[in-house]
């Protein structure tokens, strides 16, 4: 039986062309738009560490002065001073813990006669590279002894080590970091964190680090940091980035395994926040933070808002498209009303009616899907050839593609249900006798 | 015109007709609110920097390893781009607009550390920063030789005073409104009191088009930055860039061999990326009210050709009657007309809905009520210029169809 309607829609695609076309290309069009709008949303707004995202939490803590723009429970700053990171990560309590910071560093590559440049740096302690599953090529990342004895030592990533080393085995030789020799222990497989969520002060999207270096030996070579810089008042000597500069620049991040772990280090940052306040330290009343990956990128709005607003539009559209194809499928169905009469009249049931235009229906957009489908190809194309920073994250994966063959079928077949409902209601007399 | 009759006639087809109401009311929903949108980033983008644009290109470098005198070395980058043939004027300024990073600092009022203040894009620019960014000065005057400093002056000793200050017109009217700004006294940039010397029409903040209140405002300090700390500008005719450009990179490899370059670019290729999102977010929006309306007019005609069709008999039947042509056409005209009008008086209503609901979600303004006749007008042309061909086919036919049929 549904073979026999698939040939019926045929002939009745056939016997009106022009109007096939236009609903085919409407279906194609409204599907595309959205399904094009959709990957990119669905790339930049999932879960960067699926396995872990709830038990990695970002720290905030209140350090600013009473002064002008406090606002009782407002959003403390979302970096921490030197002097707390360092302080917090010497008390080690939870199950692992981070203190790190983005920056430049000054790279000379040696022996392939290639200008020095800035090498996308990450001062991190050692705990980094387990808490963020950053996979390695080879070696590994440094020890807590390392951190404590200001190692001069350096993880680099793959792209880096293809670049300088043409993808050999490279641990164990030395890297002209600024003006020191740092020994290469790790070299890290491919990896693209997205968003780069455990610092968005770099760009939400932002590509990991070419050079990674403990926190310590950064500190003490003065490599240069980049990102966000929160002064709250006038540094003495100059140096920002001192023990004690009220500014807060140093991402701080806690793993904690279990929700118990969770809420004891809750309470821990509240005493360290009100003992700080008795020493004079901060000001403000306890204010702290800590947001598990997903919550912490959805308070800093790491999503682009256009990209939402996109998809608002797409989606309006697709409605758009769809009202038209009921439309122009309800003028098809009633003027083939003469036909149905027929049918209706040999003894065909409504319900042969209604399954005979709903595969009518379906075929054009299994069609109109595939179409649809390469169209979504371009548009993703047109997406990856723009020049945002995660341009090139955005792809088209197996979900996807049959997410949008589906939301043809369906939508189509939504559309489809109004004009065929109508077709079975065709009165057999009515038409024979106009006939 | 008669009305009635064709109220009568659409009472038959309530279905079709609510459907074309329906589609006129989304696309009109959303074309009132995507016009605005694209208004909107149409004046972000047009914002006057205050610059010339046009005639500037920048530099920025970085050593290696620790300089043993990063003053002396700037002094003699600047020299040496000075001399590069074509080019005007020469500065060397902390920030650069479209730049990509951002330095903010407070002004206060009051010398009391905690008194409020709007935060405001600190610039800070060495000698013959005025001439070479090309801002204009609207009052006031240009700093005087005596009162640059040099920038590790001040982060050695961030007490130090900075004796004057060049503020936009924004920020003018926002701490001194219907006042003078020539002369007042501010604070919080370095230390102790730091007065007004000029105001510029405008400097835009390095960092410009977000909601937030410091977008509107900069300032200029007298403060030299080292080539570690800051960008060349070089101003030269705007045929000259590409030259001046790579001259500069070759001189500044000359007095100081071996650094990094940072940056290399024209002030108008900055300007040009730092807008390529919403460049593109225009053209996807103009591209979907097109689509809009293109699928919505292919709508129209299909279901007008669908309805001549479906009255062939009738209109044969005015016509035998002693209608005219103009009257079978003016028919479907005035059913096309009423559609659109139910749909349109529907649609704004919804784009209403939807600017309140952009208004919470992304902190956009109110659509503007200016919007809601310029898509009535939009739509009511669409619906009257789709239903032309098919309404033209229903007067051409002979009265003679009627019968026939």
């Amino acid at each position: 039986m549904l073979g026999h309607y698939f040939e019926l829609a045929l002939r009745s695609f056939k016997s009106s062309r022009g109007l096939t076309v236009l609903m085919l290309l409407t279906i194609a069009i409204g599907v595309a738009a959205c399904m094009t709008t959709l990957t990119v949303f669905y790339v930049l707004a999932r879960d960067p560490i699926p396995a872990k995202s709830a038990q990695l939490y970002n720290i905030q803590l209140d350090a600013q002065r009473l002064g002008n723009s406090f606002q009782p429970g407002g959003e403390p700053t979302y970096q921490l001073t030197r002097f707390d990171a360092e302080a917090l990560l010497r008390e080690a309590r939870a199950d692992k813990q981070v203190m790190m910071s983005g920056g430049g560093v000054a790279l000379t590559p040696e022996g392939t006669g290639e200008r020095p440049f800035n090498a996308r740096a990450r001062y991190a302690s050692a705990d980094f590279f387990g808490m963020f599953e950053v996979p390695f090529l080879y070696g590994g990342g440094w020890s807590k002894a390392d951190d404590d004895s200001e190692a001069r030592v350096v993880v680099i990533s793959r792209a880096l080590n293809e670049r300088l080393f043409g993808g050999a085995d490279s641990r164990g030789k030395m890297l002209r970091l600024r003006d020191k020799e740092l020994r290469i222990i790790g070299v890290l497989d491919h990896w693209r964190p997205a968003p780069h969520y455990f610092d968005i002060s770099l760009g939400s999207y932002a590509e990991a680090a070419e050079v990674f270096t403990p926190f310590s030996t950064a500190m003490t070579l003065k490599f240069s940091t980049w990102g966000n810089f929160n002064c709250w008042a006038n540094v003495a000597g100059g140096d920002a980035r001192g023990l004690g500069a009220p500014c807060a620049w140093v991402q701080y991040w806690a793993q904690l395994d279990t929700p118990a772990k969770a809420s004891a280090y809750l309470d821990y940052l509240k005493q360290y926040s009100d003992k700080q306040r008795s020493a004079g330290r901060f000001e403000r009343p306890t204010n702290v933070r800590m947001r598990a990956v997903m919550d912490w990128l959805q308070a800093q709005q790491v999503l682009p808002s256009d990209v939402s607003l996109q998809l608002w539009l797409a989606f309006g559209f697709l409605a758009v498209c769809l009202t038209n194809t009921v439309g122009l499928q309800l003028a098809k169905a009633l003027r083939r009303s003469g036909e149905i009469g027929v049918r209706r009249a040999l003894g065909a049931p409504k319900r042969a009616i209604f399954a005979q235009f709903l595969v009518e229906a379906g075929s054009l957009g299994l069609v109109g899907g595939l179409l649809g489908l390469a169209l979504t190809g371009l548009g993703i194309w047109a997406v990856r050839q723009g020049s945002s920073e995660y341009a090139k994250l955005v792809h088209m994966d197996l979900a996807m593609l049959a997410t949008t063959l589906g939301l043809a079928l369906l939508s189509s077949l939504l559309a489809g249900l109004l004009p065929a409902w109508r077709a079975a209601q065709v009165q057999p007399a009515l038409q024979l006798k106009t006939q | 015109m008669d009305l009635l009759p064709i109220l009568a006639t659409l009472k038959r087809h309530k279905t079709a007709a609510g459907l074309i109401v329906l589609q006129v009311a989304l696309t009109c929903a959303i074309v009132c609110n995507a016009l605005f949108l694209i208004t909107q980033r149409v004046e972000r983008i047009a914002e006057p920097s205050g610059l010339a644009d046009q005639e500037l290109v920048a530099i920025s470098t970085t050593g290696v390893g620790p300089s043993q005198n990063p003053e002396a070395q700037t002094r003699e980058d600047l020299q040496a781009l000075r001399a590069v043939p074509g080019v005007q004027h020469v500065s060397i300024i902390n920030q650069i607009p479209y730049g990509g990073q951002i330095s903010v600092s407070g002004v206060r009022l009051q010398p009391d550390e905690n008194s409020a203040g709007p935060s405001a894009a600190n610039y800070s620019a060495a000698e013959g920063w005025l001439q070479t960014l090309g801002l204009k000065l609207v009052a006031g005057r240009d700093f005087d030789a005596t009162e640059y400093l040099d920038d590790k002056t001040l982060s050695e000793n961030p007490d130090t005073k900075v004796p004057a200050l060049v503020i936009n017109r924004s920020l003018a009217e926002r701490l001194f409104p219907g006042a003078n700004p020539i002369g007042q006294k501010v604070y919080g940039l370095g230390g102790g009191a730091t007065q007004i010397v000029g105001v510029v029409e405008q400097l835009i903040s390095p960092h410009p088009g977000g909601n937030e209140e410091m977008n509107r405002y900069s300032m200029v300090m007298p403060v030299r930055q080292s080539f570690r700390g800051g960008a060349y500008m070089l101003r030269c005719a705007p045929q000259d860039r590409e030259r001046v450009l790579k001259a500069g990179v070759a001189a500044l490899d000359k007095t100081g061999p071996g650094r990094i370059l940072r940056q290399q670019k024209l002030l108008s290729e900055m300007r040009d990326d730092y807008y390529a999102a919403d460049r593109n977010m225009v053209r996807l929006l103009v591209g979907v009210c097109l689509a809009l309306m293109v699928v919505t007019a292919f709508g129209i005609v299909g279901l007008a050709s669908f309805w001549v069709q479906q009255r062939t008999r009738m209109i044969g039947t005015r016509r035998a009657l002693g209608a005219t042509r103009g009257q079978i056409l003016r028919y479907f005209q005035a059913e096309n007309f009423l559609l659109s009008a139910a749909g349109i008086a529907i649609g704004m209503l919804g784009a209403y809905g939807i600017s309140l609901l952009l208004m919470q979600s992304y902190e956009m303004p109110r659509l503007p009520w200016s919007y809601l006749p310029a898509g009535a007008l939009v739509l009511w042309a669409l619906g009257q210029l789709a239903v032309l061909a098919p309404a033209r086919r229903a007067a051409a036919l002979p009265p003679v169809a009627a019968l026939r049929s």
